[in-house]
């Protein structure tokens, strides 16, 4: 029962040839047969199970919403009313939201059924999920290597077949590069587009909600269906969503600048970089613009978005006090005993980690020289991207330096899993929309994606030529 | 002691929290009428809630920017929000969200009068928005302490002063005209003891003449005006006995216990918070401008000192005027009475008169006063014209009225056969009657003696069966007099 | 820059977060590697740059202000570690901090 697009799935329904609960069945059976990946934290079988009755009557009646069908996977930091959700951390363990996120409301309305939420690393800091509080996820393709993070459970389940799309978040590449690790699509939307109400915040002005599938359409499908103003949250754009076309098969040349740094990076996988230059040469075949450009701050960025996302996370995390909600310690006895023994178990060490330097980059006395610099290096950043963007149509680079690596690695230097993000937080710093698209097969038989930029809110260009590329390929 | 004083000078600042009155909280929409039941008034985001998101009430802009253009304040076009970091029970996110370097409003000024009645203008730092925190009940459990959450979320404007109060009348001065704008502003009930008002104290001492400022010292927790004054006038003394004898200030936080009248140790210096400011980046700027701001100036209700000026203008002494813009709601009154009338003085004294007395006795509000401000105009036309005498009308009508307001003062008065006898023929048989009946005391009033005026009068109110108009009568008396000189 | 331990002890207090001795040892040590890291940005000539706060160019989302009542007590008071019907409780706190 392995179908690629809705669209099939749909026809197939339409048709009568399949119901709802019978893809909730075999998508119940897959993931009890994939236990051992540890993607989810919890299937939501029976919910899955009503949800399925109702929309095949649905069907029957011809009242069915865009989205029937399609079975999703929700990461453990997206708010379901009346479900669990614990940012795969101790200290929400058995937390129950009181509402749902503002892309649950979207997707149930247009009948999608969610059958569960995924691992991750807690409170999405991490790039490998080995930071989760409830164990690693193993990656589909060999069980032996990690998913990439902090969207492992959502990417494993896609690569896996568990579920059909998966939700995710990223604050630095938390979608893209799972995706790149796990051989699927990975979208993040730009800043703005997607409301973040019901979404467990790490780092405020980084974080957005997006898709895994394992087509450029059905991501863009469910992003449509998300996207758009919502009264809930502030910094959420009022701009139209625009309608991505598939149909239409453009023969219009693109302009697409690489960054020259990023190829040169002495971190770089050989054969991910030829397998750039040669994507890149086939590109140039077909009649695209596609150049080098200098980008001299590529070493800023990783640094400025541990700067600024830590210090939004140190202050975003402190409503985890074991006071009106999650875990509470049992040792407590007074209030400050209640924080400090609550909030010492309840965090795992990165998060901890990464709370210290959040918390020491808004002190008094350090905060110009870190924060307030930061920021100002932002500023840079973001105005020297839109001056490539406004020359060309997107950036091209790969999304990770290497392919999954294997799991319980221990690192002794907590940055040298920062250098993960080396090529994906840049869309973050700005804010623009970035894809993963899983065009790479290395010889260490681990897929690898290639990644592109696209201009603030121009998600249609992005994703119909991403569209293009992964159905030439 | 009183002499030691007069050789230094306080240096003492307010920062009052007003809570506002709006129906939904400063970043939610949950309610937040005071008194209701523990936790019914919260939601999903004031409880801080994984994934929420807080939402502008656009109100509260409308509500800062009243105050600010009634304190003369300059108005900040580009506002933006702030988080204050620090841990507390009742703080449910872990930190509040507040302006920093951008307050609403800045400079500014209140006109109060000092601790010898002279006017003395108090100028104000600035005053921002921000947001209340819940509640902590410590007496209730003996191990526990209980937390109300409804509180968590009201909007607060936060009012700071310059260090230019010298002593405790001043302070308490100003507190009295700061809560009569708000409630003349309808921004909040301004009430002290509901918590509807805050103030935090900052007080210094220096030697007359000196410029370096003394160690400052923030006394809280006062919960009536009357507190705030004593709380400083102790800390005063308390500050410049510690220097008279040698010691120095220290700077610290102090608490006010009422019942001993003096402030005492709360938090030692050390144990200042490291706040971590930095710009919210869930909330978008909010760009106040000119026309929004003459928006809200066009639609302010008219403010104490307008009303009293326009009273001093309208002939009204100051003590009447102060004691009539003393609440808006007798304001209010006093001016639809005045659109009936244009006996202003009479008004006025119907108002402090036997309307404030009849309040006073039945303890009630100027709101709950059942006679309309159109009645009492007729009754004041009604005595102007000689209708009926001003004692019938503050007596015996405002008492009817007051059992029956829904009567026509005119038809009241004939019907109590109050109506003045003012018609000079009707009178006329009454003057002659009254003259003929003591022709000796004619001889003697055409002699000199004037005063005997009054007997003539009684008569004539006598035989008139009381309803003679006196200024007629008198008029007549007199009249008759003179021709039979 | 190099942090003392008294920076870090001063730290984890302003997180609400307990160390052992040698888990302090060990966050000094990975606090060291984190600052060497994003140090970095020292490097950058910043003179005259506005920082970047906001990444939406959105201006006065306001919302009109009227009740909705979303959440009850009972649904407010669930997650509670610790309550009884009316309130969230805590372990008696001895010192009194903000008022």
């Amino acid at each position: 029962m392995a179908f690629n697009t809705l669209t099939e799935v749909q026809e197939q329904l339409r048709e009568g040839k399949l119901t709802c609960s019978a893809l909730v069945e075999e998508h119940l059976k897959r993931i009890e047969e994939n236990q051992h990946l540890n993607a989810f934290l919890e299937v939501f079988a029976h919910d899955a199970r009503s949800r399925a009755t109702v929309i095949d009557q649905k069907i029957k009646r011809g009242s069915s919403g865009k989205l029937a069908g399609m079975i999703i996977g929700i990461k453990d930091n997206i708010c379901f009313k009346g479900h669990k959700v614990s940012a795969s951390s101790r200290i929400l363990e058995d937390f129950t939201s009181l509402y749902s996120s503002t892309v649950v409301d979207r997707l149930l309305n247009e009948d999608a059924i969610i059958i569960g939420r995924l691992n991750c690393d807690e409170f999405a800091m991490g790039s490998a999920n080995e930071f989760s509080a409830f164990g690693p996820v193993k990656n589909p393709l060999d069980n032996t290597k990690v998913t990439g993070g902090s969207s492992g459970g959502s990417a494993a389940a896609v690569a896996a077949g568990l579920c059909h799309v998966a939700l995710g978040s990223d604050t630095g590449g938390s979608i893209r590069q799972p995706a790149s690790f796990c051989g699927v699509v990975g979208l993040k939307p730009t800043y703005g587009r997607v409301s973040r109400h019901g979404l467990i915040a790490f780092a405020s002005s980084f974080d957005q909600i997006g898709p895994f599938a394992t087509s450029v359409e059905d991501a863009a499908l469910i992003y449509e269906v998300m996207a758009g103003a919502d009264e809930y949250d502030s910094t959420a754009s009022q701009r139209e969503v625009e309608k991505t076309d598939f149909s239409a098969t453009s023969d219009k040349p693109m302009r697409i600048a690489f960054l020259k740094d990023a190829l040169t990076d002495p971190s770089l996988d050989a054969e991910i970089r030829e397998r750039t230059q040669e994507l890149i040469s086939q590109l140039q075949e077909k009649g695209h613009t596609v150049e080098g450009v200098s980008f001299p701050w590529m070493d800023y960025m990783v640094p400025v978005y541990y700067i600024l996302t830590t210090a939004e996370a140190s202050s975003n995390l402190a409503r985890y006090d074991g006071i009106h909600y999650g875990q509470r310690s049992e040792k407590a006895t007074d209030l400050e005993s209640t924080y400090k023994l609550s909030r010492t178990e309840g965090f795992g060490d990165e998060v901890k980690r990464r709370i210290l330097l959040g918390t020491f980059v808004l002190s008094s006395g350090y905060y110009d020289a870190y924060y307030g610099k930061a920021q100002k290096a932002r500023r840079v950043v973001k105005e020297e991207t839109e001056k490539i963007l406004a020359d060309y149509d997107l950036i091209l680079s790969p999304t990770s330096p290497h392919t999954a690596f294997e799991l319980g690695k221990k690192q002794l230097d907590p940055t040298v899993m920062y250098l993960e993000d080396i090529f994906t937080v840049q869309a973050n710093i700005c804010g623009n929309p970035a894809v993963s698209l899983p065009l790479g097969k290395h010889s260490n038989g681990m897929p690898f994606g290639i990644h592109l930029m696209g201009r603030a809110w121009d998600e249609k260009t992005l994703l119909e030529f991403s569209a293009q590329l992964m159905n030439n390929n | 002691m009183e002499d030691i004083l007069k050789n230094y000078e306080p240096v003492i600042g307010l920062e009052i929290h007003v809570q506002l009155n709006t129906l939904s909280k400063a970043y939610s929409s949950d309610a937040t009428e005071y008194g209701a039941m523990p936790n019914t008034q919260v939601n999903m985001i004031s409880l801080g809630h994984p994934g929420t998101l807080p939402r502008v009430n656009e109100k509260v802009i409308e509500y800062a920017v009243r105050l600010g253009i009634a304190c003369n304040c300059t108005i900040r076009e580009r506002n933006e929000y702030a988080r204050k970091n620090y841990f507390y029970a009742d703080l449910p996110k872990g930190y509040q969200i507040t302006q920093d370097t951008t307050p609403i409003c800045n400079g500014g000024y209140v006109e109060i009068k000092d601790a010898d009645g002279k006017d003395k203008k108090i100028h104000l730092t600035r005053i921002h928005m921000e947001e209340d925190s819940g509640k902590s009940i410590h007496d209730i459990d003996p191990f526990n302490t209980l937390i109300d959450l409804n509180r968590a979320g009201v909007p607060l404007l936060e009012i700071v002063s310059e260090p230019e109060f010298r002593n405790g009348q001043e302070a308490y001065n100003y507190l009295a005209e700061m809560r009569k704008l708000v409630r003349y502003l309808d921004i909040s009930d301004g009430n002290m003891e509901e918590g509807s008002l805050r103030c935090d104290v900052n007080i210094s001492v220096r030697p007359v003449g000196r410029e370096k400022f003394g160690t400052k010292v923030e006394v809280k927790n006062m919960n009536s005006f009357r507190n705030v004054q004593k709380a400083i006038d102790y800390e005063i003394k308390r500050q410049v006995e510690l220097i008279e004898s040698g010691g120095e200030v220290v700077q610290q936080t102090r608490t006010f216990d009422a019942a001993r009248g003096s402030t005492m140790v709360l938090r030692a210096k050390e144990d200042a918070h490291d706040y971590r400011y930095f710009p919210e980046p869930d909330l978008q700027p909010v760009i106040v401008r000119e026309d929004y701001i003459s928006r809200v100036k066009d639609n302010l209700p008219p403010l104490p000192k307008e009303l009293f000026n326009k009273y001093r203008e309208l002939g009204l002494n100051e003590y009447d005027a102060s004691l009539l813009t003393e609440s808006k709601e007798v304001a209010l009154y006093f001016e639809n009475l005045i659109s009936h009338t244009g006996n202003y003085k009479a008004a006025a004294n119907w108002i402090m008169g036997p309307v404030k007395s009849y309040l006073n006795d039945k303890a009630m509000h100027i709101e709950a006063f059942p006679i309309t401000a159109e009645k009492i105009a007729q009754l004041i036309e009604m005595v102007d014209a000689g209708k009926v005498s001003n004692s019938a009308a503050s007596g015996e009508m405002f008492r009817a009225l007051i059992e029956n307001p829904d009567q026509d003062p005119a038809t009241l008065a004939k019907e109590m056969n109050l109506i003045q006898e003012s018609d000079a023929g009707a009178l006329m048989e009454h003057v002659h009657a009254a003259l003929a009946k003591y022709p000796e005391k004619v001889e003697e009033y055409k002699a000199g003696k004037k005063g005997l005026l009054g007997l003539f009068m009684g008569e004539v109110m006598k035989l008139s069966g009381g309803k003679a108009d006196p200024k007629v009568a008198s008029k007549l008396v007199q009249q008759e007099l003179e021709k039979q000189q | 820059m190099k942090l003392t331990k008294e920076q870090v002890e001063k730290l984890a207090h302003l997180a609400r977060l307990e160390f052992t001795e040698e888990q302090k040892e060990s966050m000094l040590n990975d606090m060291d590697n984190i600052l060497g890291f994003v140090e970095k940005i020292n490097g950058l000539n910043l003179e005259g740059i506005d920082p970047l706060i906001y990444m939406s160019d959105e201006v006065n989302v306001l919302r009109k202000d009227e009740v909705k009542q979303e959440t009850s007590k009972d649904d407010a008071l669930k997650n509670a570690p610790s309550k009884d019907t009316d309130y969230f409780k805590v372990p008696k706190i001895i010192n009194r901090g903000e008022e």
